[in-house]
């Protein structure tokens, strides 16, 4: 099966009266426990190709199928249970809940899939001992450090089984350190549970320790290196 | 999404913003309690002046000269004596027809003097109206037929006059005519104003001679049960308008006064019930803007939400339970606030509250419903953002 399939994938959006094409004809095939990178300088359309792979967005054109499932048979209502069911996120900046503990901002997604709050816990709390956290159950974003919050957001990533991970710029606010550290625990999830990780970035060597390059450029893939 | 985790989450969000969220709050609590108070005064006003009515008596008819209605001028009475043995023919029962000619005047004790009201009636009063004698007797069927000048004192003109003295078996001058006392009334208080105890009874018959006339000012009827008012009332009516067929005549009872009094009142309290309510508008007001101001301050949450996969609906729910609990929780402590104000009014001023189960149940209510109409333009908004757009946002 694969994770994601785009043929002719287009992406317009009206600018104060200007329309600009933000991705202009985009075929792409991400495999199940594929490891990608997805490259391009700012601009290049990297990040609007992100959130069509994510569910977040629609394509103005061409067609989209995750998981098998074309997206532009779906309203928003099942969008949004495929992207519960589907994807995880990793952000630059976290986007953890600033009041609410890690437990509880793991299990998350898990609230609007409907699943009640003593197994919602104890996945959680298994998704946090995953990513080397689990003496940090009950702190809040604000006691945890930069790295240990982007662990968090992976176990949030995690907690749903998802078929793919995506993280974008996922370094982008870490130390080398801790960058590195991220970089382990998406290569190692990759590795140990077969999940696809699609990493959005613009640094060629966070880019290279994926398996594959995608090169985005002027809303086109310019090149796709395996 | 499970109901109880959207409470959850709205109650946090309250909580965290615990400030914001009582400031909030404040402008329902005001309109609820005002609701709450409001109503209890208009309610308490009412109760009031329907015991002063059922205090005169039960079952009492009052027939007058003349069309009663607010726009009419008084008519002067040409019913006397005569016609008063004539209602009392058709009554069939003479004990329950009673008579008063009225006129205010002077009374006089030694050094001691008042402006009273000087009532000529009869021996039957005690059956129509309640008038519970303190001391000595009511005015008997001699002391009319006799034209006694005797005087039953309402326990306000007996104080004045007498101090602490017992007054029966007194002199007191009446408009230059002495007069012994031989009764006094309790205490009963006023009915519209009328000070019924500062009224001084006298034979009818003494007190027409006193002022010179032959009419009577009306003759009050005390039916045998309520079921028979209306239409004994109407029979006195007509029989009095067959004796003058150019005159007209009306019959008050005290369920007419009731309804007319409790109309007026009941249209008082629901015109403080709606200032209040308009108070209760603006709150929900503030609630609109705080919640709109708190979706675009939690664009990214929302963004963030969506991306877990949150339907509209969710985010919906979420923001609307919110604005719902702001205003719910506001009216519980308006209507703990208006209760416990209405109370300490009642209790420290002499204005009466009476706190209606209605009024609370109503003020509950519509801030719900203030809640739902007010949150649902910003929960609108905070479901409908595009998430890549809200993730976006700074």
């Amino acid at each position: 099966m694969t994770a994601f399939e785009a043929a002719g994938l287009t992406r317009s959006y009206q600018l104060e009266g200007v329309t600009v094409d933000a991705l202009r004809g985009v075929d792409l095939t991400i495999g199940d426990g594929e490891f990608a990178a997805i490259l391009g300088p700012s601009g290049s359309g990297k990040s609007t190709l992100m959130h069509l792979l994510g569910c977040l967005d629609r394509p103005t054109s061409g067609v989209l199928k995750v998981g098998g499932v074309d997206v532009s048979t779906l309203d928003d209502t099942s969008l949004a249970e495929l992207r519960n069911r589907m994807i995880g996120f990793v952000f630059q900046s976290f986007h953890l809940l600033a009041r609410t503990s890690a437990l509880d901002n793991v299990a998350l997604p898990l609230v609007y899939r409907g699943v009640a709050k003593t197994e919602r816990r104890s996945r959680a709390r298994r998704a946090l001992e995953a990513v080397g956290l689990a003496h940090r159950l009950d702190h809040r974003p604000s006691q945890m450090s930069g790295g240990e919050q982007q662990r968090v957001a992976i176990a949030r990533a995690l907690v749903g089984d998802p078929q793919v991970v995506l993280a974008d710029e996922p370094t982008g606010n870490l130390d080398t350190r801790n960058g590195e550290e991220v970089m382990g625990l998406l290569e190692r999830l990759n590795a140990d549970q077969g999940v696809a990780i699609v990493l959005v970035t613009h640094e060629p060597e966070v880019a290279n320790r994926a398996r594959r390059q995608i090169h985005v450029r002027d809303g086109l893939i310019e090149r796709d290196v395996a | 999404m499970r109901t109880a985790e959207a409470f959850r989450m709205a109650l946090e969000a309250l909580r965290v913003n615990r400030l914001r969220s009582a400031l909030t709050m404040l402008g329902v609590i005001i309109g609820v309690s005002a609701v709450v108070i409001l109503v209890a005064i208009g309610t308490g006003a009412k109760d009031a002046i329907e015991d002063e009515i059922s205090g005169l008596g039960s079952n009492i008819i009052l027939v007058v000269p003349g069309q009663l209605n607010f726009q009419a001028a008084p008519t002067q009475s040409r019913l006397d004596l005569s016609d008063v043995n004539y209602v009392r023919r058709v009554v069939g029962d003479p004990s329950r027809v009673t008579v008063s000619v009225q006129s205010g005047e002077n009374i006089r004790v030694g050094r001691n003097e008042a402006f009273v009201t000087v009532v000529g009636t009869d021996e039957n009063i005690r059956n129509v109206f309640e008038r519970p004698l303190k001391r000595g007797r009511y005015l008997t069927e001699t002391d009319i037929d006799t034209r006694r000048r005797v005087a039953v004192l309402g326990s306000e003109v007996s104080e004045q006059l007498f101090g602490d003295l017992d007054p029966v078996g007194r002199q007191a001058t009446i408009a230059g005519v002495r007069f012994r006392v031989v009764g006094v009334y309790e205490k009963v208080g006023a009915t519209f104003g009328v000070a019924r105890d500062r009224e001084t009874h006298i034979p009818v018959t003494t007190a027409q001679r006193l002022l010179g006339v032959e009419r009577v000012n009306g003759i009050a009827i005390g039916a045998s049960g309520p079921d028979v008012i209306d239409s004994l009332g109407q029979r006195v009516v007509d029989a009095l308008t067959s004796r003058y067929p150019d005159e007209k005549f009306s019959a008050v009872t005290q369920t007419q006064l009731l309804g007319t009094i409790g109309t007026v009142l009941g249209m008082l309290t629901g015109v403080l019930a709606a200032i209040a309510g308009i108070s209760l508008l603006v709150g929900g007001v503030g609630v609109s803007n705080i919640m709109l101001v708190s979706v675009r301050e939690r664009t990214k949450e929302i963004g963030l939400r969506k991306a877990l996969g949150a339907r509209q609906r969710d985010v919906l729910g979420q923001f609307l339970i919110e604005a719902v609990l702001l205003t719910t929780i506001g009216g519980t402590i308006g209507i703990a606030l208006g209760v416990g104000g209405s109370l300490l009014i009642e209790t420290l001023s002499p204005v009466p509250a009476s706190i209606t189960l209605w009024s609370i149940l109503l003020a509950f209510g519509v801030s719900a419903v203030v809640g739902v109409f007010f949150g649902v333009a910003p929960a609108r908004r905070a479901g409908r953002l595009d998430p890549v757009v809200a993730l976006r946002a700074e």
